[in-house]
């Protein structure tokens, strides 16, 4: 450990912190809802460690939902992840058996600091690196299991807590809105799970929406690509890992 | 819980397994250098907004409209979080705000 790393990444850090804490805390809260206690919270966010997908996991636990689905679902809903580490490839050459765990806790926030933080001067930069990442996830671990505890130790009714996960998607879609070239995607994928949870019902929903939503952005490619350069993507912003 | 403890470690692992993938995937196949096909480019960025419309449905599957109490909930706190969102842009306020009205709505209005 190199304690003028952590020293310098601290600072830079301490939005996640406050944005980890809070939704951690959240997750934590939902996931006792359901009858799991802060051992499964602290597991998840120890070994899972991705905020959207935590959130779902919440209601594939709750659901039971067969592993193939689990599976499907998580695949596709951290699909962004490819496009941070592409970027990421050149900082991490050279970082050796830490580079494993960089690239295991490159969630959005991380990636964020990591995109734009420089080390200061004398601070080597992969020790800086390293530092930001290891941070980031400590707050996400502490925030889920404080959740859990709260959950557990308070004891106040928590029914609807889980509208969390609703309201935090929704702050994620508004940002995307706003940003977006085309509102097409989005509506796409709207109107496309409504239709399968009419004709699927609320059980089964998902997969079969899943591959129409693919299967349709991929014969919109032309349309949608017009006028668009790929060659850099842009980031969306989003609030969790 | 609906699920045994070990069936429970199976889905984490799952998940875990397969996010760890997601975020290797780019160093595995480009890390020396060839260029990504444009089509992953393309639904790396095409594909999160669809898929985030399509939680928001799912998550709101559960609506019921032979009540009040089955829809005036998501839909009054769901409008706070979208509402609370283009005002102040604040992440956190968007989110608890929205959820804390939800909560009072369920427990104590349609309690």
């Amino acid at each position: 450990m190199n304690r003028k790393a952590f020293a310098a990444a601290f600072p830079l850090t301490v939005p996640v912190l406050m944005g980890y804490l809070a939704i951690g805390i959240a997750f934590g809260l939902m996931l006792q809802a359901e009858g799991y206690g802060v051992v499964w919270s602290f597991l998840m966010s120890l070994t899972i460690y991705a905020g959207s997908g935590q959130y779902l996991g919440v209601s594939l636990l709750a659901t039971g939902a067969p592993l193939t689905q689990v599976a499907i679902l998580t695949l596709i809903i951290n699909f962004r992840h490819l496009v941070y580490g592409l970027s990421m490839l050149e900082k991490f050459r050279g970082m050796g058996a830490r580079k494993l765990y960089m690239i295991f806790a490159l969630t959005d926030e991380t990636y964020a600091l990591l995109s734009s933080a420089r080390p200061p001067e004398g601070v080597d930069s992969h020790d800086f690196y390293f530092a930001v990442a290891l941070l980031d996830q400590s707050y996400w671990v502490l925030g889920s299991v404080l959740g859990s505890v709260l959950g557990s130790a308070l004891g106040f009714d928590t029914t609807g807590v889980d509208f969390a996960m609703t309201a935090l998607f929704l702050v994620i879609a508004v940002g995307q809105w706003r940003s977006a070239g085309s509102h097409l995607p989005a509506l796409l994928g709207g109107v496309v799970t409504l239709v399968s949870l009419v004709l699927v019902g609320a059980e089964d929903m998902l997969l079969p929406a899943l591959g129409v939503i693919v299967l349709a952005l991929v014969l919109l490619r032309p349309r949608l690509e017009r006028g668009r350069e790929l060659a850099a993507p842009e980031r969306e912003r989003e609030v969790l890992p | 819980m609906t699920l045994t403890p070990l069936q429970t470690l199976a889905t984490i692992a799952v998940m875990a397994g397969v996010t760890f993938l997601t975020r290797a995937l780019p160093f595995l196949l480009f890390d020396r250098g060839e260029h990504p096909p444009k089509l992953v480019l393309y639904l790396g960025q095409v594909l999160p907004p669809a898929i985030i419309a399509m939680l928001i449905v799912y998550c709101l599957r559960g609506t019921t409209f032979t009540t009040p109490g089955g829809w005036v909930p998501p839909l009054v706190a769901g409008g706070a979080a979208v509402l609370l969102h283009l005002w102040k842009g604040n992440d956190m306020l968007s989110i608890f705000g929205a959820t804390i009205l939800y909560m009072v709505l369920v427990q104590g209005v349609f309690g």
